[in-house]
């Protein structure tokens, strides 16, 4: 039996008023790839953290071979051979592939100067390996994604990696880019290394990981065989209960149709668009990114103008000129870019989520703090809103605590429509199900509710009726009952699939 | 090693003995601002005791409350995110203007056409910034040039006096007192304690915030982020228009460049209260502070013996500590290769 290339025994790590590593062991073999798993906040990020020296633990040791080694720093941990590619490429794009890859090590002739041949053969036999279509000299700001992250992966490889740790690295990829990640992934465990991949998508890690180890609240849940075991066990792993995805139609009673629009087109973006919606009901959009629903969306919040169609809330034409004019009306919508779009990072709990209604809560000339504390306390009990408090900066909330507040935000405008953008994009596991519930409820307390997602899953489980977009045209729009995911994925791609009439 | 660097080490680690270094991070970054002016005032203190008389002290306010009437404007300004690098020579225009019709029209006529005119400026530069969403550092350095070229045409070049410097009550604002306290005072006062109120307790002072936090964010919300900013640039020339009286009402009559450099110190003061020049933070009453540092800063200099130029040079280093503490705060460190 072959030793650990990494071992982690008992480690603890506390901040001021959170143990947020409480106990954690696990260990990484070679030429094995090891997810690690858990919600946002159970502790993930702390432990790489650890791992590559930014922060100290407190407790236990992290053994490398057979000796508890020491990370002092980033520097040291690469030197020991661990080795991070991060979700967020750290990479200077006016410079080559060459200079990122030996950014700092570049090698020299005399007088200091750059031995330009010798960077590029020596980028060259690395890009080789990763089996690539661009060479040393590629400007990287001139890359995909994919092939940026590419780039990062060889800055890896020249070091000698013992432990590659990949955190979340499918998220901006299109899914030919993940079959060539893979293919790295398994030349890299082909050689020896341990890799330790921690992603939210359960497709990848079964389909790449050998074992995956599970983190809740700090503390170590175990460890599993990825052969052995379902994707129900571990999500119960991860969030201590079962997790529901059932289709869910509406059995209560439609209202009348609150949002109705006819064949509306804005440019080059979407074209000839119809849909209506009635209260009470979850109308689902589907497709891919560009296929003009966030587009449709901004229209309809005044943030577009149309170049031609029509659009009728409860049977009357309006043209919505601005988002005031759109909130005037009843039309809400929750963006799809939380932190960009959704909230002032930087303001509190109430103010964020008061801030549509500014001018309304008035007493005299200044804001009436209380009614606005009172509104916050209503939302964050019916919402579940987990903070400290309302001076909390929401800055300092988790991911699925923010958009709480951005929902509560617009819940607390009563509209007519509610519209919400992918609602749960980079939300952990368990608030993501309480979000499914809450727009179920929505609907049923008799909400007009439009959800927009790239998630198959998602659009499957909370909507009554689902609307397929493909290149800025409805291909067709299916009920709950008769939707298949293999004819939902027909329609997003362009192929079969009716227009709507 | 020598007695008093020994002591000095000694109280160090005395103070880290009882205090984290995580606790010392976070007092500093709350309350950096009052420390720094209460050791500040302190030091000054000993090194000469004429320093913290009443006298000394009501002279240093009253001749930091022109710059502090500006500050006042050019703080809701910062806090939308925006920069305001015109008021200097703004004032200049409105000093020379309202002299200027002193005599043509009389005060009571001159003050509100100068205040009119004042406020055109600043929605002009309102407008660029706002609605054409220009970026306010070019906008309004080139109004800082644009507008000392309009003082120029419009006074011909000539300092601009009052006639009859004894017999008009427009002195009043400059040089009058009122229970014993200089107007300018009062005017410093009473617009910070309104322009306090606008700003953290309004609907308009949480748009100014929102805007100046996440402007995207803001939009979508139904903020009018561009009318917000508008409303700033005006509360911004306002200020001016009134730091420009006070100060033609105490000389009554002045040079075309009487506001030239002033937009630095400004600046200064107001980073020196904790405004991020991101925007979106920043309040009236640190701004406030970040006068009277500054105005009490130069009093000092000048009273242990340094010339006067020398404050030039001090508001620059006051600066560049006051953006570096500031940072340093945040990440509790003084020195960090990320962030």
């Amino acid at each position: 039996m072959t030793d650990p290339v990494l071992r982690l025994e008992n480690i603890v790590k506390t901040f001021p008023g959170v143990r947020a590593l409480d106990g954690v062991s696990f260990s990484v073999m070679p030429g094995e790839v090891h997810a690690l798993m858990g919600e946002n906040g159970a502790g993930k990020s702390t432990l790489m953290k650890v791992l590559g020296g930014i922060h100290q633990p407190d407790g236990g040791a992290i053994v490398m071979g057979d000796t508890p080694v020491v990370m002092a720093g980033p520097l040291e941990a690469k030197a020991k051979g661990i080795v991070f590619i991060h979700q967020e490429l750290s990479l200077a794009e006016e410079l080559s592939v060459a200079e990122n890859i030996y950014l700092g090590e570049l090698p020299r002739k005399s007088f200091g100067r750059v031995d330009w041949a010798r960077l590029a053969e020596r980028t060259n036999s690395i890009l080789k390996k990763l089996n690539v279509g661009f060479d040393a000299r590629t400007r990287v700001g001139d890359l995909s994604i994919a092939n940026q992250q590419m780039v990062e992966i060889a800055r890896a490889l020249t070091v000698d990696a013992k432990a590659v740790i990949f955190d979340e690295p499918t998220a901006s990829l299109t899914d030919a880019e993940k079959v060539v990640l893979f293919d790295v992934i398994a030349d890299l465990k082909a050689s020896g290394v341990g890799i330790i991949y921690i992603s939210h998508r359960m497709e990848e890690i079964f389909k790449i990981t050998d074992r995956i180890s599970i983190l809740r609240d700090g503390q170590y849940q175990g460890t599993v065989n990825t052969a052995e075991t379902t994707e129900e066990a571990v999500t119960q792993m991860m969030i201590g209960r079962k997790l529901d995805l059932s289709r869910n139609a509406s059995h209560h009673e439609l209202g009348n149709v609150a949002l109705q629009v006819r064949g509306l087109s804005c440019g080059k973006l979407y074209s000839d668009v119809s849909f209506e919606v009635r209260r009470g009901e979850v109308l689902g959009f589907y497709g891919l990114v560009g296929a003009g629903r966030t587009e449709i969306a901004e229209t309809l919040f005044g943030l577009r103008d149309p170049s031609s169609g029509q659009i009728l809330l409860d049977g009357e034409e309006v043209r919505i000129s601005s988002p005031a004019d759109a909130i005037a009306r009843g039309i809400s919508l929750v963006p799809e870019d939380r932190k960009g779009q959704g909230l002032v990072l930087g303001m509190n709990c109430r103010d964020n989520m008061t801030l549509p209604q500014v001018d309304d809560l008035k007493a005299g000339p200044f804001m009436a703090e209380g009614a606005e504390v009172a509104i916050f306390d209503q939302y964050r009990d019916k919402l579940d809103i987990r903070t400290p408090g309302w001076k909390q900066r929401v800055g300092n909330l988790s991911g699925g605590n923010q958009q709480k507040i951005v929902i509560g935000k617009w819940l607390s405008m009563h509209p007519n429509v509610l519209i919400v953008d992918e609602p749960t994009r980079g939300i952990d596991v368990g608030s993501k199900s309480e979000i499914h519930k809450l727009l179920r409820d929505l609907a049923a307390q008799g909400y007009a509710v439009i959800v927009i997602s790239s998630e198959m899953p998602e659009v499957l489980h909370v909507s009554d009726r689902i609307v397929a977009m493909y290149s800025g045209r409805i291909m067709r729009t299916f009920t709950s009952e008769e939707v298949t995911e293999d004819s939902l994925i027909q329609a997003i791609s362009g192929l079969g699939g009716d227009k709507a009439a | 090693m020598s007695d008093a660097s020994r002591n000095a080490s000694d109280l160090r680690e005395g103070i880290m003995a009882t205090l984290s270094r995580q606790q010392v991070g976070a007092i500093l970054a709350r309350q950096g601002i009052l420390i720094a002016f209460a050791v500040f005032m302190i030091a000054f203190t000993l090194a000469n005791p004429k320093f913290l008389t009443p006298d000394n002290v009501l002279s240093v306010v009253r001749s930091s409350a022109i710059i502090g009437v500006m500050a006042l404007g050019v703080t809701f300004v910062v806090i939308s995110g925006n920069l305001d690098l015109s008021v200097g020579s703004m004032m200049s225009f409105s000093t020379i203007v309202v002299l200027d019709l002193h005599d043509k029209m009389g005060p009571l006529l001159a003050i509100p056409a100068m205040f009119a005119m004042t406020l055109c400026l600043g929605a002009f530069i309102g407008f660029l910034v706002g609605y054409l969403r220009l970026n306010s550092l070019i906008v309004t350095l080139g109004m800082l040039s644009a507008i000392h070229g309009l003082t120029l045409t419009y006074s011909g070049g000539q300092n601009m006096d009052i006639a009859d410097k004894e017999g008009t009550w427009f002195s009043i604002f400059g040089q009058g007192t009122a229970l014993g306290i200089p107007v300018p005072i009062l005017i410093f006062v009473a617009l910070a304690a309104l322009l306090g109120l606008a700003l953290a307790k309004t609907p308009f002072g949480r748009k100014v915030y929102a805007v100046g936090g996440n402007g995207t964010a803001a939009t979508f919300s139904g903020i009018p982020r561009a009318r917000t900013v508008f409303t700033c640039y005006l509360i911004s020339a306002a200020c001016v228009a009134t730091a420009g009286l006070i100060q033609a009402s105490r000389s009554l009559g002045s040079q075309n460049t009487v506001g030239q450099g002033l937009e630095l110190e400004v600046l200064a003061a107001v980073i020196l209260g904790g405004a991020s020049l991101l925007g979106g933070s920043g309040t009236i009453f640190k701004t406030v502070i970040g006068v009277l540092i500054l105005g009490f800063i130069q009093n000092g200099l000048l009273l242990v013996g340094l010339q006067f130029y020398v404050q030039f040079v001090v508001t620059w280093v006051i600066i560049i500590l006051a953006v570096w503490l500031d940072i340093a705060a945040k990440r509790g460190k003084l020195w960090s290769p990320i962030a």
